[in-house]
């Protein structure tokens, strides 16, 4: 079995978080990532040119069906669902779920139903609860779980509300993701 | 939950993602069929999350138990009807869309005597104001007739009423700012308890009617299409179909609006426009 999707949610602390985690990833990183960062509809895309200074992987704000590839880092845009289908995104403006648009519970739910156990999901640092229910949605799918241990976390609330819902693979500090990613990726596909 | 059967101890096993998939396409298929609504091609992903949210609102426990109800019980369909589609809307969304329209279009246009509109998928009307607005403003909306339809009769009627919620009127007041908004916007609607009534002589160019992007035809030519956020909901095949209709309804030189993350470069019609920028394509001959 192997993985084809990394998701990952995030919120207040997130942008710091995501430097370390997707900034840590080796050029030849063989998976697809998508992320959601909550932030204000306002503030356009230009948290994805902002992030790419640090990363040595492309990133890109999706855009409606933008096909899912191997080795690229797909951000939610602000202000709209980002959701996963068979080998694209589709977008959507339904009503923000608890609060959140892109809301991480969507991506995640969206990702075990489509890709199964060939799913890995990461809740980082966040000051609410969404993305628990996504996670357990991606145990359930037999997939791969990963909470940024909390005693790393800028904000705590989000890694233990995804602790308490699933019983998860792994909780692991922020610096150690990337090289577990790195490992569990390679050892699947050898 | 479900109950088990009297006779079996064994409780049903959850249903797995497998079969909930051959449930929502039979009732895609039965909706289809009796009803004429075609759902099939729509993307799969937030289609069936609105499915089960549909389900949970009617306290049922599988979607062929909402098939039950939707097919015999016709308040049954109306609720899935407005419950599987999306009718998030704002007035001045996307400001910027607004200000190249301003810009670029507005000059355009200005040329024709006449000028034939068409906002496909205009849920409960915002947009279709706010046009009207910038029209007005830029002194082009007498000459103008805009079509404004939805597949969903009862969204059309919000439309046609022109009254929403006054606490939206805040967040509006500011995005039609952002959008070069020219007067007060306080002008264009009277307030009452806690609603806004917008001007009545704002629609009087505006036809309401119903059509589906999914199965209708073209029913004119039009020097401007509307669509935005709409197609976000369609896979790529339906898509491809919508792109077909809009192409053929748009006069040569004539304009397509789409939504901020949707595009064009993922279609076969990519060639036969330019982007003007913020989403706004203009067809080549």
């Amino acid at each position: 079995m192997a993985f084809e999707i990394i998701v990952i949610g995030t919120s207040l602390g997130g942008l710091s978080a995501l430097r370390v985690l997707l900034g840590s990833l080796p050029r030849d990183f063989p998976l697809a990532i998508a992320v959601v960062q909550h932030r204000y509809k306002d503030f356009n895309n230009s948290l994805s040119s902002f992030l790419q200074q640090f990363l040595s992987l492309p990133i890109k704000d999706v855009e409606d069906k933008d096909p899912i590839q191997p080795g690229k880092i797909y951000l939610a845009p602000a202000d709209y669902h980002l959701l996963v289908e068979p080998g694209y995104f589709s977008l959507s403006i339904d009503e923000p779920v608890s609060f959140a648009r892109p809301s991480i519970d969507v991506l995640f739910e969206s990702a075990a139903d489509t890709y199964r156990d060939r799913t890995v999901g990461i809740v980082l640092t966040g000051a609410n609860h969404d993305g628990a229910r996504g996670l357990s949605s991606i145990k359930t799918a037999n997939g791969l779980t990963i909470v940024q241990d909390p005693a790393s976390a800028e904000s705590n609330i989000m890694p233990l509300a995804a602790i308490a819902a699933t019983c998860v693979d792994a909780i692991l500090p922020l610096a150690e993701i990337a090289p577990y990613l790195m490992n569990r990726c390679a050892s699947v596909r050898s | 939950m479900s109950t088990p059967h009297p006779t079996s101890h064994t409780p049903r096993p959850t249903p797995s993602p497998d079969l909930e998939e051959i449930e929502i396409q039979l009732l895609l298929e039965g909706v289809y069929r009796l009803y004429g609504f075609d759902f099939r091609n729509y993307a799969p992903s937030s289609l069936k999350r609105r499915v089960r949210n549909l389900m949970e609102a009617e306290a049922l426990s599988s979607i062929s138990a909402l098939q039950d109800r939707v097919l015999h019980d016709t308040s049954c369909m109306e609720r899935f009807l407005l419950g599987v589609t999306v009718h998030v809307t704002a007035m001045f969304r996307d400001p910027g869309f607004f200000v190249r329209f301003r810009n670029q279009v507005v000059p355009l246009l200005s040329t024709y005597p006449f000028i034939r509109i068409w906002h496909a998928g205009c849920s409960t009307g915002q947009e279709v104001y706010s046009l009207a607005i910038l029209l007005l403003e830029e002194g082009l909306y007498h000459r103008c007739r805009i079509y404004a339809t939805d597949m969903n009769e009862r969204v059309l009627q919000k439309a046609k009423s022109g009254i929403y919620p006054l606490e939206l009127m805040q967040e509006y007041t500011q995005l039609y700012l952002k959008a070069g908004g020219k007067r007060s916007f306080s002008e264009y609607y009277t307030a009452a308890y806690d609603n806004a009534a917008f001007r009545a002589s704002l629609r009087e160019n505006i036809i309401f009617s119903q059509h589906n992007l999914a199965t209708d035809h073209s029913f004119n030519e039009f020097h401007v299409i509307l669509c935005r956020n709409v197609l976000i909901y369609f896979d790529p095949v339906l898509q491809k179909r919508v792109h077909q209709l809009f192409y053929d309804s748009l006069c040569p030189l004539g304009i397509l609006g789409l939504g901020r993350q949707e595009t064009l470069r993922l279609t076969p019609y990519e060639p036969h426009y330019e982007e003007l920028g913020d989403r706004i394509y203009r067809r080549l001959h």
